[in-house]
């Protein structure tokens, strides 16, 4: 060790100036105006070294990856946009994207001015990308590639615009999928370990409406005077979440509904890890939570959009539970709001469930709520269960008139008060009938409909209403009548159910009659047989020859044999 | 004798209390073999609930009990436990006396009067086989699982066998005032055990050394009695009935309902699919076949079995079990407690083997094709209904079994065991 010391100080004093690498991550969430959300991250890596140099060749990599830094330098490539999407982005109902694509693959390039033959290195270079993303971009060659003139300019540094340098080719019928974002993936320093880079889980990913990556390899500018160049790195994954697929239709999103996933920490090789959410349309369009002071403001595209910032780099922004789930909220909410399913398995019970919302802030009020229930399900009302906030709330008025078979339906009705800002449940058990079997529809596995719920309630308003009625209100406000100033009558209708009945066979009515019938006459045969009948001696029956003989001899008067 | 049914009785209240205490409780109590819209507790307890709620429990179609029942069980429904462990209690009194009573002393009857021929010494019972049968009675009722599965699901079919043991402990004691009250107890609790009538009044009458003849007035006048008894006790209790709720709501809620079968919910019964695929022109027409085909058997049993009474109460009471609108496995245990007071006729079965097969078979198979059709949706109705079939088909095979073995018996008791062809071989004997 004594010998190394020297050579180890002197290998010291030889390597330049600290390598200045830098890697900045950050995530940009925007709720669009149909109700879906768009996310878009960006992962930026600056590799300080110079390839535009002949002579050095660099083996040091810090945050850059290795791949793509030998592919520049083997192919001479000045500048690699390569992207995959999966689905089309609909600028009419979600904008103009951050960073845009074409469905399927599209890889352009940009080779140094000294490449001598620039459609060999094309062919290598696609063949070395498509081992490395694993996408079958190998099918790029001469008859699907062109050398575009004007459209794609360099977006990095350099001057030189003879387009017989640049190649560019697309591949829409690539299908993107978890083999590519893999790879994807691990070009990241800090890989999906860490950072933004966890919440890209594949199952979430492209269980969207689009979704694209790309990489951007360009060579930029340091600072402003240019002195010394980088190469930079930008990979970028934008992606739309649909409100119906991803979102069950409800119009909240967060984090952990997006990706199945919170942020725990940011990556540790990043020098500035942020999350950024357009909050131009806001307060109108949702809330936000947890709330951040930081705000930022940028022109996007043409226009000027406020952000809120969190900044991951920051430990209170993951609070006390070390994980941070960004909530967006809508802000459209009901006074009263009710909903119903059936709950249980199987054909022989069930349980009905309604729920009733009283989204009021701080006002409590009763409502009355009546459920007309078909005969067959049959109801037991000693399980009916009225929960608040999980306490018992029992209703203080109960009306209610059991069904009659193939007479009347089941009628309920309750008033229950419901507490402010809470959901209150009511669940009763049923059990299915069975029916005969001209009572069921031609189609009995489609199910029976059970109609819906009626919650009718005074609902406390916050503006007051005028009682007396004047010539020059529009009609859809004076439907009606209103009694008192401080509250108004709504009436909101729940989701009718389909419940399922157990059927007989359809097909069976006289195999069953005969069966059930043979089965009867076996036991009236048994018994009738015990009845009417003796216990005797079995005395065998002559055989068929003797009693020839004998009916002979009677006839001869002769006697006969025994 | 008393250490041996002691044992018993506490092995039986460990298994229901242990069963009653578990997970199990539940789930048995759904079961559709074992409940049925006539017993089910779930629907007691939604009766009592519409009382507390004001609306009287005949109003619904859910509601089927009478009001004794809710008489019952309004002062007892949390100690529902207990009242059902108690029940089988009283059958197993029953089978005390049953035995001990009346086979022993009909025995010693016949052995005095010397009326059986002597190779039949063997087909009569020693005093030491008759021993043992109260506690085999007992045994076959507290154990059998059909019992453990009614009581633990606390199916009021408990109580009504209950009743039916008590209407014949009291009758083999022979107290007519009893058995008539307790008679028309059963019969206001299910139609069906009107046709017990007429083995009660068989045995008043052989007990009292009347003879049956049409023409003898002591006949008439003993039958009419105890007619007046069963008759006047039960217009007595639908009276009170009346008065609990004050209305005759329950006449076609709970009798209605057990003659015209309008819920067709599934049971180990023929009536529920019959009468879900029945033509709607024929529906009536069958209810009434079918009804009638309870009590039709009663007249010619009754002929046939005159100097057997208890024998014709067995037959009976299966007859009710196997043919009843809405049966369960509760209503077959109770025919099935029987069958060890005539072990003694088990050289004379000619199906056991193949009877145990087939209903151990389909017991095994009812909750598996109900699970298949039901939760899993890959079988059907057909499935479930098919082994309906078999376990009726195995019951009506069990019962005419001991008809015949029964019969066979008391030939051989007249004629002698060993019978002789007129040449002298061995004889076969058949029914002609």
């Amino acid at each position: 060790l004594d010998s190394r010391l020297p050579l180890v100080i002197f290998l010291h004093a030889l390597t330049p100036a600290a390598a200045r690498d830098e890697f900045q991550e950050e995530l940009v969430i925007r709720p669009l105006h149909s109700g879906d959300i768009y996310a878009s991250f960006q992962f930026r890596t600056l590799w300080d070294t110079d390839f535009l140099q002949e002579g050095q060749k660099v083996s040091h990599y810090r945050l850059f990856p290795k791949s793509l830094g030998q592919v520049l330098s083997k192919f001479s490539v000045r500048e690699l946009h390569i992207s995959f999407s999966q689905g089309f982005w609909r600028t009419m109902q979600w904008g103009q994207p951050f960073i845009p694509s074409p469905p399927g693959a599209e890889l352009w390039v940009w080779f140094h001015d000294t490449v001598s033959d620039v459609d060999g290195n094309w062919k290598e270079l696609t063949n070395v990308l498509s081992g490395i993303f694993c996408a079958s971009l190998n099918f790029i060659d001469l008859t699907n590639t062109v050398q575009p003139s004007a459209s794609f300019k360099p977006l990095g540094l350099g001057n030189a615009t003879d387009h017989r340098f640049l190649r560019y080719a697309t591949l829409p019928r690539e299908i993107v999928c978890t083999e590519n974002l893999t790879p994807w993936k691990k070009l990241l320093p800090c890989g999906s370990k860490a950072g933004l880079a966890v919440l890209m889980k594949s199952e979430k990913l492209f269980h969207s409406s689009f979704h694209s990556q790309a990489v951007h390899i360009r060579p930029i500018c340091q600072d402003e005077q240019c002195s010394s160049k980088a190469w930079e790195l930008r990979q970028t994954l934008n992606v739309v979440f649909d409100l119906h697929t991803s979102g069950q239709g409800k119009k909240e999103w967060s984090l952990f509904k997006m990706f199945s996933r919170t942020l725990t920490e940011a990556c540790p090789l990043a020098s500035s890890s942020k999350v950024y959410v357009d909050i131009t349309d806001n307060p109108e369009l949702f809330e936000l939570s947890p709330a951040t002071p930081l705000l930022g403001q940028a022109v996007v595209l043409g226009d000027r959009r406020t952000y809120s910032v969190y900044d991951l780099s920051r430990a209170e922004t993951f609070g006390q539970l070390r994980s941070f789930n960004l909530l967006l909220r809508d802000m459209l909410r009901p006074l009263l709001h009710a909903e119903r399913y059936v709950a249980g398995f199987g054909l022989q019970t069930g349980e009905i469930h309604t729920v009733i919302y009283n989204n009021h802030p701080y006002r409590a009020f009763p409502v009355l709520l009546m459920d007309s229930v078909p005969w067959y399900l049959q109801l037991y009302i000693h399980t009916l269960t009225v929960t608040s906030k999980s306490r018992d709330n029992k209703p203080s008025y109960i009306h209610y008139q059991p069904a009659k078979d193939r007479h009347r339906p089941h009628l309920l009705e309750m008033l229950i008060q419901l507490p402010p800002h809470s959901m209150t449940e009511v669940t009763v058990q049923f059990e299915r009938a069975l029916l005969k079997w001209t009572e069921y529809t031609p189609d009995p596995n489609h199910g029976f409909y059970v109609g819906s719920s009626v919650v009718s309630a005074l609902v406390p308003s916050m503006v007051a209403m005028r009682t007396n009625f004047t010539q020059d209100q529009p009609l859809f406000s004076s439907f009606v009548p209103v009694k008192e100033e401080s509250s108004y009558f709504v009436r909101v209708y729940t989701e009718p159910l389909l419940v399922n009945l157990p059927t007989p066979d359809f097909s069976m009515p006289y195999n069953v009659i005969c069966l059930t019938c043979t089965v009867v006459a076996v036991g009236y045969g048994s018994f009738y047989n015990l009845l009417t009948r003796t216990f005797q001696v079995d005395e065998p029956s002559p055989p068929l020859s003797k009693r020839l003989a004998n009916l002979i001899r009677r006839i001869r008067g002769v006697p006969l044999l025994t | 004798m008393a250490a041996p049914l002691t044992l018993l009785l506490i092995v039986a209240v460990t298994i229901r209390a242990v069963l009653f205490r578990s997970s199990w409780a539940e789930l048995i109590s759904e079961r559709v073999e074992v409940v049925s819209p006539l017993n089910a507790w779930k629907r007691v307890v939604e009766g009592l609930a519409l009382l507390d709620l004001g609306v009287s429990p005949y109003s619904g179609d859910v509601f089927h009990e009478t009001p004794f029942m809710i008489y019952l069980f309004h002062f007892v429904v949390d100690y529902a436990e207990i009242v059902f462990m108690v029940s089988p209690g009283l059958v197993f009194c029953l089978s005390r006396f049953l035995t001990s009573l009346y086979l022993f002393r009909k025995q010693k009857y016949a052995l005095e009067s010397d009326r059986y021929p002597a190779d039949c010494l063997e087909l009569l019972r020693s005093p030491k086989e008759m021993f043992y049968i109260p506690l085999k009675v007992a045994m076959f009722y507290l154990l059998n699982p059909f019992t453990i599965l009614s009581c633990v699901a606390k199916s009021t079919c408990g109580l009504n066998n209950a009743i039916i043991a008590l209407f014949i402990l009291c009758t083999l004691k022979g107290s007519a005032l009893l058995s008539g009250i307790l008679l028309a107890l059963a019969t206001y609790q299910s139609i069906y055990p009107l046709t017990l009538f007429a083995p009660a009044l068989l045995f008043f009458l052989q007990r009292l050394y009347i003879p049956v003849n049409l023409r003898r007035s002591s006949f008439w006048f003993f039958t009419l009695q105890y007619a007046f008894i069963y008759v006047g006790s039960l217009v007595v209790i639908t009276g009170l009935s009346f008065f609990l709720l004050g209305s005759w709501d329950f006449i076609p809620s709970v009798y209605g309902f057990i003659f015209s079968v309008p819920d067709l919910t599934p049971n180990i019964g023929l009536f529920w699919y019959f009468f879900a695929e029945m033509f709607e022109h024929f529906r009536l027409f069958f209810i009434c076949v079918f009804q009638i085909n309870v009590f039709f058997y009663t007249i010619p049993l009754s002929i046939k079995l005159k100097e057997h009474p208890v024998f014709l109460i067995f037959m009976q009471i299966a007859i009710i079990s196997i043919f009843k609108s809405y049966p369960t496995v509760g209503d077959v245990a109770l025919y099935m407690a029987f069958l060890p007071a005539w072990s003694h006729l088990y050289r004379f079965l000619r199906n056991i083997f193949l009877v145990s097969c087939v209903l151990l078979a389909c017991s095994a198979l009812f909750p598996v094709l109900w699970h298949l059709w039901i939760y899993a949706g890959s079988a059907n109705s057909n499935f479930y209904y098919a082994i309906t079939l078999l376990f009726n088909f195995g019951q009506i095979l069990l019962v005419s079994d001991y008809f015949y073995a029964y019969l066979r018996r008391e030939h051989h008791l007249t004629h002698g065991l060993y019978l002789k062809k007129k040449d002298g071989t061995e004889a076969t004997l058949v029914l002609k």
